[in-house]
């Protein structure tokens, strides 16, 4: 294990944790300035988590062990996230490098908990999210590896800190027909697996419409705590990779003190600008019923699958 | 030493043989049990000798035209006898406690020590004639044992027809492309079919025939409808031999004709492998996703995970036609780890079914449930072969995956228009099979072992005896223990694979050669278990404030828990699947309303009935099926039974002989 990648991870996961709930927090408050609502602030998730780390949690009859480990199990999940992609800087374990292959591994092991626990309410909600959420999971993988597969073909390696690395190195990739297809393919499919607008919509609790809602349904007081927070790093963490992937300028590609400050702040503005985005589109997008999503997860798989035959014919051989 | 390995099989079986004809009923499934896993232990030794490197062949001379019949250790052999008898110890083991009724019979024990020793003799030979000798006698070993319950279900003989039909079809196509290689080469013997000039015509259909032979053994679209009609029929232990060991004796003999026989394959060749494997991993894991009984899912799981294996075998080749040799050893030894992979989950996954089958007599997924807190040993192995089978961190499938994946994006560095569309395509249909697979697995677990039972059967459940929960651990152990560090498992297939170089870092982690990628999950392992720890201990602290309570009813609006029958079922819990693929599995939908008598617009009862059948099977077989019996029917009006008309054929016939020799 290398000291200065721990250390990274270390750095990584305190940031996101720090940052993540104010992200969730800042989009709430942007949609509802938008909507012409006043706001609970940015602030209020990190009151939520802390109220819900203060309540017991229920147990009704017949639920198992795997609501209460299910959403440690996200949680972790979420977390690996944030240790292993490079969102303040490119130094990778030598051991555990961010192969994108097994990023998606650890990311579907938390999806995975969270249909579980869905799953194990035994009510019909329960179900029915966990049904939605894992067919939407199961769509929106084709489109992940193509797309992971596009960006490796250049340089020949799956490792997202190598990836970045030669963004930094040569700014013109960035800019080319390639990165754009593959930018605009993962944040459809990142927009799908986080389950928000035009997916779900996160601030519903209408039965027809539910995915994530309707899993954590029956969870209350830190089990519900967890998976919250769980799924708001997930989406932190995927937002902080496109936000690599976009603009990768001022990630730390060594680690003291200057780079990491320079990384973290450019991270916070990057989260910043983009959950701003995502925001103002939702706030303009009607979610699409159930049975278009495929639709949608089926163009962006073509233009993951464009990106890759873009990247080969115009690699130099 | 490898001689003395195939004698100690052989010896073993005929031990296994007059053990089980000569016990009382009392001790026999213990006898047996322990004879037959002793056979599968002799074969794991013979495969690591035989994968280690030790070299020796064993002649059996006999009075054939075709000369003595060679038994010879391969690295690649090994690797399949070492895979069998693995799954056969602990099959066998698992036996001891679940067989009952017909499956405790002797014939049955029998049948099974005959079954488990050919299918480790088969990747042993090393001639047409044994080959042929030892494939047909697994054929025929396993067709008694899907025939166990014929008496008390009329399906098993449906099943036992349809198996015994594929299996002779692909017997046949072996023998024709066999008998085709033979006639260009002048001898039987494997060793010199490696080193020819071929004939490309004759060449081109040695290879589909007998590659459509080995995929119809191995399950292969649309030779596969045997899977889902053997699989659930047959015992359960018999269930797993089958699906973990016997189908990967196709991928054998497919490896066998493209990396040993007819190696300097034409493109279309690689093409048809690779397509073969598409449509199966795709189709395969599909209906496992809509499917609602237990092994009807296990089965059509199969189905996938071979295609993924041809799939993996049809790129090799295909990399290997252009030219990018490393690559493609690396394609082939994802397949072998996928062998391995898919042994050790889908043995678990199978022993689990088949305690779920002994607790609670049900397969249909749809009225299991809440056996999580019931059986707790059965939760948690079908749990950890789950995660095996849906290619999760941490577990054996996912380091299969992983380097099926590298080696698909790594496949092409050249400007190569053909690989530029075919690998993308390829990696997209690995990815959306995954997709599936998690899906499917997560219905398969989250169904039968959480929420609530949905039947008076589930609900009565009780965990299965020592034996069977002894073998279901030691096959999920091996799927956690080869996943955490795979570095052994990976040099093994490198060596099965002629891959001579697979590197191992850390804590035994793989290190592919050529591509610059690593993986060490144990490591990976252990961060995730430092970022657990943590997240654990913020739970303790929260629950020594506020311990977890128990309610009667949680958050439900109407003020009664909801009955178990409003639980999502495996069939609803696919329906989203059913729906957006409904072009490729053309389900077809019953709904029925009653209406009450006194007004319209109330209903009574709403009944729905869904069913999902086999497009293939609709499609291909039942058409020849169907001409096949027309035939039949019209060659019983020559066969009435009456003498004279006897009489007159033959008088025919002798006339129609004299006129052709007079001639």
């Amino acid at each position: 294990m290398s000291a200065t990648a721990a250390s990274l991870a270390f750095i990584q996961i305190v940031v996101m944790v720090l940052l993540t709930p104010l992200l969730i927090g800042l989009i709430r408050q942007v949609r509802s300035l938008l909507e012409g609502r006043a706001g609970a602030g940015v602030l209020q998730p990190w009151r939520d988590i802390r109220k819900l780390f203060g309540k017991e949690p229920l147990r009704a009859p017949g639920m198992s062990w795997v609501q209460a480990v299910g959403p440690v199990v996200l949680a972790t999940s979420s977390l690996l996230l944030c240790a292993l992609i490079p969102l303040v800087g490119t130094v990778a374990f030598p051991l555990i490098p961010d192969d994108l292959f097994v990023v998606v591994g650890v990311l579907l092991v938390g999806t995975v908990a969270l249909a579980l626990v869905g799953l194990d309410t035994g009510t019909a909600f329960g179900g029915m999210g966990s049904s939605r959420h894992m067919m939407i999971a199961a769509l929106v993988e084709p489109t992940v590896l193509v797309a992971i597969y596009a960006l490796s073909v250049p340089i020949g390696s799956s490792a997202l800190s190598q990836i970045v690395n030669s963004k930094i190195e040569s700014p013109v990739t960035v800019a080319s027909p390639v990165s754009l297809l593959v930018l605009v393919a993962l944040s459809i499919a990142v927009i799908a697996e986080t389950s928000r607008m035009p997916v779900d919509n996160p601030a519903t609790h209408l039965e027809l419409t539910m995915v994530h809602e309707a899993m954590v349904l029956e969870s209350s007081g830190r089990d519900l705590a967890w998976l919250e927070l769980g799924s708001w790093l997930r989406l932190g963490a995927l937002l902080g990779l496109i936000g690599s992937l976009a603009i990768p300028w001022g990630l730390a590609v060594e680690i003291a003190p200057i780079p990491l400050l320079v990384g973290s702040i450019m991270l916070t503005i990057k989260l910043t600008v983009l959950g701003c985005i995502l925001a103002i589109v939702e706030v303009f997008l009607a979610k699409l019923r159930l049975f278009r999503v495929p639709e949608l997860l089926a163009g962006s798989f073509v233009l993951a699958l464009l990106a890759v035959t873009a990247s080969y014919l115009t690699v130099p051989a | 030493m490898i001689a003395s390995g195939f004698l100690a099989q052989v010896a073993l079986m005929v031990i296994a043989i007059v053990i089980a004809s000569v016990t009382r009923a009392r001790y026999r499934a213990l006898v047996c049990g322990v004879a037959v896993a002793l056979i599968g232990v002799a074969g794991v030794v013979t495969g690591a000798l035989a994968l280690g490197g030790h070299q020796g062949t064993a002649t059996v001379p006999v009075a054939l035209p075709m000369g003595a019949l060679t038994l010879e250790a391969t690295p690649l052999g090994g690797l399949f006898t070492l895979v069998v008898g693995a799954v056969g110890a602990i099959t066998a083991i698992y036996a001891i406690g679940y067989v009952h009724g017909p499956s405790a019979s002797r014939t049955s024990w029998i049948a099974l020590a005959v079954f488990l020793t050919s299918m480790q003799l088969v990747p042993a030979t090393a001639d047409v004639v044994s080959f042929l000798l030892a494939w047909e006698l697994m054929a025929i070993a396993s067709t008694v044992l899907v025939l166990t319950e014929h008496a008390e279900r009329s399906n098993v003989r449906t099943a036992a027809v349809w198996y015994a039909a594929m299996t002779q079809v692909s017997f046949s196509l072996l023998l024709i492309g066999f008998a085709i290689l033979s006639a260009q080469v002048g001898s039987t013997q494997f060793g010199d079919f490696s080193s020819t000039q071929w004939n490309p015509v004759a060449a081109s259909v040695a290879f589909v025939t007998l590659v459509l032979g080995f995929a119809t053994k191995a399950g292969i679209v649309p030779m596969h409808v045997w899977l889902p009609r053997a699989h659930p029929e047959a015992p359960s232990h018999v269930s797993a031999l089958m699906s973990a060991a016997m189908v990967k004796m196709g991928v054998y003999g497919a490896l066998l004709v493209t990396t040993r026989f007819l190696v300097d394959g034409i493109v279309w060749w690689s093409l048809l492998v690779l397509a073969l494997g598409m449509v199966s991993a795709i189709y395969g894991i599909l209906q496992a996703s809509v499917a609602s009984d237990i092994k009807i899912l296990l089965a059509y799981s199969t189905t996938e995970n071979i295609g993924l294996m041809f799939l993996a075998i049809g790129s090799a080749s295909l990399l290997r036609a252009y030219g990018i040799p490393g690559t493609a050893q690396v394609a082939i030894a994802a397949c072998l780890l996928l062998v391995v992979a898919h042994a050790a989950f889908k043995t678990t996954l199978f022993l689990g079914a088949g305690s779920i089958l002994r607790a609670t007599g049900l397969r249909d997924l749809d009225r299991l449930g809440g056996l999580g807190s019931r059986m707790p040993v059965t939760s948690l192995t079908f749990g950890i072969g789950a995660l095996g089978a849906a290619a999760l961190p941490f577990t054996v499938g996912f380091v299969a995956e992983w380097v099926l994946l590298q080696a698909l994006i790594h496949g092409a560095g050249s400007n190569n228009r053909i690989l530029a569309i075919v690998m993308p395509v390829t990696v997209g249909a690995v990815a959306l099979t995954a997709g599936l697979a998690l899906m499917t697995f997560v219905k398969a677990y989250g169904i039968a072992f959480l929420a609530r039972p949905r039947s008076d059967a589930a609900t009565g459940a009780k965990e299965t005896p020592v034996s069977m929960r002894i073998a279901m651990g030691a096959s999920a152990a091996l799927v956690i223990a080869l996943g955490l560090v795979p570095g052994l498992a990976a040099r093994a297939a490198a060596t099965a694979g002629g891959l001579s170089d697979v590197g191992s870092v850390g804590l035994l982690g793989i290190d592919l050669p050529g591509i610059g990628a690593l993986l060490d999950p144990a490591w990976l392992g252990i961060l995730s278990g430092i970022l657990a720890i943590a997240v654990i201990g913020v739970s303790i602290r929260a629950m020594r404030k506020r311990p977890r309570r128990s309610v009667d009813l949680a958050w439900v609006g109407g003020g009664v828990r909801v009955s178990p029958r409003m639980q999502y079922t495996a069939t609803s819990y696919a329906e989203p699947l059913s729906r957006i693929f409904d072009d490729s599995l053309r389900p077809q939908r019953d709904v029925i309303v009653t209406h009450s008598s006194e007004a319209r617009y109330l209903v009574e009862r709403i009944q729905y009935r869904q069913r999902v059948s086999d497009v293939f099977e609709g499609r291909i077989y039942q058409p020849v099926i169907a001409v096949t019996e027309r035939l039949s029917a019209a060659a019983r009006n020559l066969q009435n039974g009456k003498i004279h008309f006897y009489l007159a054929y033959s008088f025919i016939a002798l006339l129609i002989i004299l006129v052709v020799v007079t001639q």
